[in-house]
């Protein structure tokens, strides 16, 4: 368990001594909020539905660009040897590195603070929604960053990590949008509705915190978490 | 310590590892010495718990590395090859990452890091960043890394490549003052160097154990005897004859004569008391003997031999 705390601190701050760390805040910040008040004041809503209905876009490159280094720098570096022959499990060496990242994106989450004291200021909005989606930009944030660390187990290039965890989220992302679910064979259409990552962030976004959703998300975490601590554990049986 | 019973590791077809066994007792230093690509990280790998072996067992500490990898990996320190480290690290800052992963509760991690930073001389550059470092110092942090939690055994892959002669010579004696409390394997393509630190050396060709022994075991081994140089000053014709009635001189070579003293190169068997014998030969003929001494064959000539003679 300690080594879990010494990882996590040790990611943690490797993030934020690299200049990349405030690049990603910065352009984060600075797309999300060009976006939000171009279409603001002309909705003339006091509601933050715009913006949540964003975020599943935006985390699509931002979840990935945390996670990207994460275990393809240790295994180009070497690092990964030194890391695994310590006296430390796969799955907690996964857990550390997935909790700095969580808790990075969560920091950067906090940084969008003035959008809803915005909204605030100027009506008066509705405040389970912005707490709904908040807590669902977390879970949906967490699977992201789940299936970017299992993308960056697979490979020692950091670009490549990058694109295959675009890929992998956008394609969970996409198989629940109406759109894909038309074109499916009936057959398919509930499974694939369940698996979206995106309808699930649409209940929680509207204040409705359904516990099945919560799981929905735990589960997916949870899922990515484990394949990543089977990529590790692959060198040992691989040959 | 170390009890590696009938590894072998594949990488597909390739065979790194065939079937090698040896032992490490408490605090030697065991030395592998082959040329790349023999088998020598595989095997280490095997010992660090980083690749588990295809068949075979390792035991460490009386622990089995299959069982309790977690266990073993607590009495081990370890310097990978080409030494990785975290560049965006600063070096206290590194050590104390490694002391944290290796549970040294807090209030003795300072006391810790303080040790092995005076130990491997890091002080001049502990407030530096890693990617500021030199390559001597890097892998003096490598080697303070692997030393942090106090490690009854030491294990270092390619512990001085990449440095230059004198780095060479400082990591050389560092192993060796550490090696006199730990045990220690090495691995190295360089052949002075085993035959500088260790106690014992395996030849590894091929992902097999083509030879071991002391380094002087292993000059003995190579040449299939002994190679002695003596000097004596007598009459050129009479020692020659008496050479060649000598039953355990195989050949012999004339090398040189100044001012009536004689220089002999010896071929003789295995005979341990070869020395003394001659000697005694001297003796009894009543001849002056001005230098008699076994000439030990370096390395790079066993190491040639056996790992071409398992080439052909």
């Amino acid at each position: 368990m300690n080594s879990i705390g010494v990882i996590f601190r040790k990611e943690l701050r490797s993030y934020f001594s690299s200049p990349v760390a405030y690049i990603v805040i910065l352009a984060f910040l600075g797309i999300t909020y060009w976006l939000f008040f171009r279409t603001f004041f002309l909705a003339n809503q006091s509601s933050l539905r715009p913006f949540f209905s964003l975020l599943p876009w935006i985390f699509l490159f931002l979840g990935p660009a945390i996670t990207m280094r994460a275990w393809a720098e240790e295994r180009k570096m070497g690092t990964i040897e030194v890391l695994m022959t310590f006296p430390v499990l796969e799955r907690e060496a996964v857990l550390g590195k997935f909790l700095a990242a969580f808790l990075f994106l969560s920091i950067v989450l906090c940084l969008t603070i003035s959008l809803p004291l915005t909204v605030m200021f100027i009506g008066y909005p509705d405040p389970g929604p912005i707490l709904g989606g908040y807590l669902g930009a977390c879970l949906l944030g967490g699977s992201y960053l789940a299936i970017g660390l299992f993308a960056s187990s697979l490979t020692e290039n950091q670009i490549v990590a990058f694109i295959l965890s675009i890929v992998l989220c956008f394609a969970l992302l996409v198989i629940g949008e109406d759109f894909v679910l038309f074109n499916l064979p009936s057959a398919l259409v509930p499974i694939c509705a369940y698996l979206g990552l995106g309808a699930h962030f649409e209940n929680i976004g509207r204040g409705v915190i359904d516990l099945r959703d919560i799981l929905y998300y735990l589960s997916i975490i949870f899922f990515f978490l484990f394949l990543n601590q089977l990529a590790l554990e692959s060198r040992k049986w691989r040959s | 310590m170390i009890d590696v019973s009938h590894i072998s590791k594949s990488y597909g077809d390739t065979h790194a590892v065939q079937d090698i066994s040896f032992g490490v007792k408490k605090g030697e230093v065991l030395g592998f010495l082959g040329p790349n690509g023999a088998g020598k990280s595989t095997t280490i790998r095997m010992l660090t718990c980083f690749l588990p072996a295809d068949s075979g067992e390792v035991r460490i500490a009386g622990y089995n590395v299959a069982n309790d990898s977690i266990e073993i990996r607590r009495h081990i320190g370890y310097l990978p090859e080409n030494n990785p480290l975290y560049m965006d690290m600063g070096v206290v800052e590194y050590l104390d990452f490694a002391a944290g992963m290796r549970s040294i509760p807090s209030r003795q991690r300072r006391g810790a890091i303080n040790r092995v930073v005076e130990r491997c001389g890091l002080a001049p550059m502990a407030a530096r960043n890693i990617n500021a470092l030199s390559k001597g110092y890097r892998q003096r942090l490598g080697l303070a890394q692997a030393l942090i939690h106090n490690p009854a055994i030491l294990i270092l892959d390619e512990p001085t490549i990449g440095l230059d002669p004198h780095q060479i010579i400082g990591m050389r004696n560092l192993i060796r003052e550490i090696g006199q409390e730990k045990t220690v394997v090495l691995s190295s393509h360089i052949l002075p160097e085993v035959a500088a630190t260790c106690d014992r050396v395996l030849i590894m060709n091929n992902g097999q154990i083509v030879g071991s022994g002391t380094p002087e075991e292993l000059s003995a081994m190579a040449s299939g005897g002994q190679e002695i140089l003596v000097s004596i000053r007598a009459d050129q014709n009479h020692i020659e004859t008496v050479l060649k009635a000598l039953p355990f001189i195989t050949a012999f070579e004339h090398v040189s004569e100044h001012d009536g003293l004689h220089s002999y190169s010896l071929q003789a068997n295995d005979d341990e008391e070869v020395s003394e014998r001659i000697f005694d030969a001297v003796v009894q003929n009543g001849w002056r003997l001005a230098g008699l001494q076994r000439k030990t064959i370096n390395l790079e000539e066993v190491f040639v031999d056996l790992t071409t003679r398992e080439a052909t």
